[in-house]
């Protein structure tokens, strides 16, 4: 093996560093899957009856689907019945009234994965949900955001203080009969969060929400929603971890995103949960609906991920552009390595007259990761004027990594334009021996290298998530060259 | 300064070097010329660390080190630089991050403290007169859409800023306008000092009429067949590489 392909390998074995599990008393349901754990759930979380009508349907309509199976990822068969679909920390009394009453273990924890929900700690200008399980444990800086009208909650908070906003927008951009794990979600989500940004309202702060699961042999079901009215905005950032564990833990997650006339979202993504060792054991599944809906007239949805965890990656981030003049965006970093597979993309259905959308995908496989990409982009006949621009790169580090790439364009018509590019690369020795020449080490190439390669996507995060983009990008790395 | 002595290398069982011998002391300048594939370029990567090669015989120290036990990147370290033939493109990575990471490995390998955005930006944009560079040239990824001439350049720039002792030039000429070709050669002599040596591979007399070496030496078939001062590229120019050869089947 050459030396740069030897520093790709520690490179790529790095530890996962957020693995650690919190001791807290858990409140579960027992594992299995039926109707009387929907209400059981629905129960728990005291929620309106049309929340656990829409559950039963949902469930009842997921028992007639299969498990789908196009996508380029393997694994042995899921058993549902095993899995804890509940699963909380355990509640002192009444439960926390703000985040004075949270558990110190669990305030510890998020400070541990370095997202401070105390006060005094805060981050500046983001405001957190902290979702730990299946519950929200707590948000900050509600109280400032209400004062322009921002309802920014966990969903379960959202069904006992605006049921008729949820009632109004739940699966109105995802239905429960979309996909399999979406329907799945549909019957079984536990929480999530919403936002709520109203008429002419520009969020002074970045939403973010932070997703942990901690119980052993549960899974994760959150279901977030946002609806951004006219001419409003708003930036959303979500992150992820999980403890490190031999068995696979399954997150499906569904996020929905409505935009009226004029109204601009932003979701960035930078996932990282626990990838499984360096055998491939353990690790998270991650199967996740994702749709934006550009309803309104020159509306724009962008998303912006950046995935380096989970074993399994299913995840396709769309968008709907129904108004005229809207925009879709897909910014996209995905990086598998060790025994990591990742299926991603995008789907842009344009509808409306001028819409725009652009997809930049950057897929970076290491070690024995294998790394997809599969968009498409659809034309309506009457979307006049629609235009696309694809771009996807595919890195290749080490020789034992595999990157795939699956573009599909449906029912173009004269006046609508697409423009598609693709590269494969494989990470250049001789790049790496360049930088060698002028004393940067053959680790620090590497970093350099990729980051260089994800620039584009990069600059597309907020500041901070880009810094923190890229650190994480070099430890999941590190060992992946020699 | 370096110690070349018999040295033997090849790739994949064919061999390219055939006991090479050179010696570059401090304060000296070096020119090897050379038909094409004699080995000139190999010499050089071997030199500076490139995998790939297998090295079966003989040594080379640097400074008193066995350079061939050293990590490419160490060997940058050590004050070893080499411009290349073929300057490989970064994309995305713009060439101020990239030789600010170099400059301070480098100055922290020498004992020297890293030096922070405000220092690099004073202490390269000196170094950018030097070789009469556009400002915006910090700021474009490295090497990436750089006309062949200003990749030349561009090397010659990164030798100015990391102050080697020892600087390796494969064929930094080619490529390079008339005008270029003056500006890169009056950089390079202002780099000289009694501390440091060049070791200029070239095909071109041309460039030794700006940049003047001690020493011309010519490789020929893996081998430095004939040494001497610089008028020994003149005559090159005007014999060609076979009269030596002939020269040297002769019986004596
Ligand atoms: N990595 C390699 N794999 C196979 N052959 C190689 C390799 N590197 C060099 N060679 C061969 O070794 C010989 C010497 O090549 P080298 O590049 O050192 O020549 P050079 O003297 O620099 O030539 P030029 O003047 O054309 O630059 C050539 O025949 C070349 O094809
Ligand atoms: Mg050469």
């Amino acid at each position: 093996m050459s030396k740069a392909s030897e520093t790709i390998d520690s490179f790529v074995n790095r530890e996962y560093s957020y693995g650690f599990v919190t001791d807290v008393e858990q409140d579960s349901a027992p594992p299995g899957l039926n109707e009387d754990i929907i209400r059981f759930i629905s129960k728990k979380k005291e929620e309106p009856d049309f929340m656990v009508d829409w559950r039963l349907r949902a469930y009842r309509y997921w028992r007639t689907l299969e498990v789908p199976t196009w996508a380029k990822v393997y694994f042995p068969p899921i058993d549902f019945q095993s899995i804890v679909y509940y699963s909380a920390p355990k509640q002192r009394g009444e439960g926390p009234q703000s985040l004075d009453d949270v558990d110190p273990k669990l305030l510890e924890t998020y400070e541990k994965l370095g997202i401070p929900l105390k006060e005094q700690e805060r981050l500046a200008g983001v405001a957190v949900d902290a979702v730990f399980d299946s519950v929200s444990v707590g948000t900050t800086f509600q109280d400032k955001l209400a004062e322009q009208g921002i309802i920014f909650c966990s969903i379960s908070e959202a069904l006992q203080n605006h049921p008729e906003l949820v009632e109004k927008y739940i699966g109105t951009v995802v239905p429960y009969t979309d996909n399999f794990f979406a329907s799945l979600n549909s019957a079984v989500f536990t929480d999530g969060s919403f936002c709520y940004i109203p008429k002419g309202v520009k969020c002074p702060m970045e939403l973010s929400t932070y997703f942990r699961i901690n119980a052993a042999n549960t899974g994760q079901f959150e279901r977030t929603l946002i609806v951004a009215e006219e001419g409003s905005s708003v930036s959303y950032l979500e992150g992820c971890t999980a403890p490190q564990r031999d068995e696979n833990q399954l997150h499906a997650a569904v996020v929905e995103l409505l935009a009226l006339d004029d109204a601009q979202i932003k979701y960035s993504t930078v996932q990282n949960w626990y990838p499984g060792d360096e055998e491939g054991k353990g690790g998270i599944y991650n199967f996740v609906t994702k749709r934006g809906l550009c309803k309104g007239r020159n509306s724009k949805i962008s998303w912006t991920q950046v995935e380096t965890g989970s074993a399994i990656t299913w995840k396709y981030p769309s968008c709907v552009l129904v108004g005229d003049n809207s925009v879709g965006e897909f910014y996209s970093v995905a990086l598998t390595n060790k025994y990591q597979q990742a299926d991603t993309g995008t789907k842009m259905t344009h509808i409306g007259k001028n819409t725009r959308s652009t997809v930049v995908s950057k897929g970076i496989s290491a070690g024995h990761g294998q790394n997809s990409y599969r968009g498409l982009v659809k034309f309506n006949k009457n979307a006049d004027n629609a235009r696309n621009f694809s771009q996807c790169d595919s890195l290749l580090i080490g020789d034992q990594s595999g990157a795939h790439t699956f573009p599909y364009i449906e029912g173009r018509n004269p006046t609508t334009s697409v423009e598609h590019e693709a590269t494969t690369s494989k990470i250049g020795e001789d790049q790496i021996f360049y930088c060698n020449q002028r004393g940067i080490s053959t680790q620090d190439a590497v970093n350099m290298i990729v980051n260089g390669y994800c620039k584009e996507v990069f600059q597309q995060l907020p500041m901070e998530f880009a810094v923190e983009a890229q650190k994480l990008l070099g430890v999941s790395l590190e060992g992946s060259v020699g | 300064m370096l110690e070349i002595k018999d040295l033997k290398a090849g790739v994949e069982g064919t061999s390219i070097l055939e006991g090479v011998n050179l010696s570059v002391k401090a304060g000296e300048v070096h020119a090897i010329m050379g038909p094409n594939g004699s080995g000139k370029s190999t010499l050089a990567q071997i030199l500076a660390g490139r995998d790939g090669y297998e090295v079966t015989g003989g040594s080379a120290t640097f400074e008193g080190k066995d350079l061939l036990e050293l990590e490419p990147d160490e060997r940058a370290k050590e004050g070893l630089f080499l411009a290349f033939q073929y300057p490989v493109e970064i994309p995305g990575v713009n060439s101020s991050y990239f030789l600010k990471a170099a400059l301070n490995e480098v100055r922290k390998h020498r004992g020297e403290p890293e030096m922070d955005a405000v220092e690099f930006l004073q202490f390269v944009k000196e170094k950018m007169k030097l070789l009469d560079l556009r400002e915006d040239f910090l700021k474009r990824p490295v090497n990436e859409g750089f006309s062949g001439g200003e990749k030349k350049r561009n090397e010659i720039f990164q030798m100015a800023v990391l102050q080697p002792k020892l600087a390796i030039l494969d064929e930094t000429d080619s490529g390079l306008d008339i005008d270029a070709l003056k500006v890169v050669s009056s950089g390079v002599n202002r780099l000289k000092s009694q501390d440091n040596a060049q070791l200029i591979i070239t095909h071109y007399q041309r460039l030794l009429n700006y940049i003047v070496p001690d020493y011309v030496h010519v490789l020929y078939q893996g081998q430095i067949i004939r040494s001497g001062g610089k008028d020994l590229a003149l005559e090159l120019e005007e014999k060609g590489y076979d009269w030596i050869n002939e020269e040297r089947s002769q019986p004596a």
